[in-house]
């Protein structure tokens, strides 16, 4: 995850490592639904996904403000009850 | 009566491992809806007024429809959430955003699509629901996934 200053606004860029499996794919349904991002402990976005995002999913965001070194944490949640959070800070 | 006990405290410890981090909540009708219609009516947005302000931007031709890069931005005023609904695919609602005060509507996304189809971006802003579309033609569709 990258979260970086452009034009006075916070652009972070996050990789999550999953499967994504569609109910089409003939193997078992599985997908990220929940996902929050945060900005220094407060939520800024919260996302409902289906198994349409691609595999491996990777999201763009974009922060009003911030400044260096301000914690923005993204965590995600499955189907399957799996979970998973990273964190980093703006640089 | 001692069975019982365990088995509360086992749940219950099963549910205090629960990350708090993230909130549960999945619109299951809305996702599970098999038509575009469906879908609005899922998230309360029935009859979204066709807008401008809201830009999609992707592939006129996506080779791959297992990876069709979408960037979506609101520019109407007040917007507080933004869907995206593939009009073609088995499931057509494959997102959702929320955005709180501290976040721009704007994301970059993913996603697969079975077929040659319009991207609808659905925005809510101040009560009301806005959209736009924008056609994506598909040379391999990417459900199998």
């Amino acid at each position: 995850m990258r979260a970086t200053l452009a034009g006075g606004n916070t652009e972070v860029r996050v990789l999550m490592t999953h499967p994504m499996t569609t109910a089409q794919s003939g193997q078992p349904l599985h997908f990220i639904q929940n996902i929050t991002v945060k900005l220094n402990g407060g939520v800024v976005i919260e996302a409902e996904v289906s198994q349409a995002v691609s595999r491996n999913p990777v999201f763009s965001f974009r922060l009003k403000g911030g400044a260096k070194g301000d914690k923005v944490e993204v965590a995600w949640l499955d189907n399957k009850g799996e979970s998973n959070q990273i964190e980093t800070a703006v640089a | 009566m001692n069975r019982l006990r365990r088995t509360l405290l086992g749940t219950l410890a099963a549910w205090l491992a629960k990350p708090l981090s993230v909130l549960a909540a999945w619109n299951e009708s809305a996702f599970g809806a098999k038509t575009p219609q469906d879908a609005l009516k899922g998230i309360g947005a029935a009859n979204p007024a066709p807008s401008k302000d809201i830009v999609i931007d992707a592939p006129q031709i996506a080779e791959n429809g297992a990876v069709v890069p979408i960037e979506i931005t609101s520019n109407i005023p007040g917007t507080t959430s933004l869907a995206v609904v593939l009009e073609k695919n088995p499931f057509p609602l494959a997102a959702r955003f929320e955005f709180k005060e501290g976040s721009l509507p704007h994301v970059k996304l993913n996603v697969k699509m079975a077929e040659t189809a319009d991207v609808r971006v659905v925005a809510a802003a101040g009560g009301r629901h806005y959209s736009a579309t924008r056609e994506v033609k598909v040379t391999i569709g990417g459900c199998g996934g």
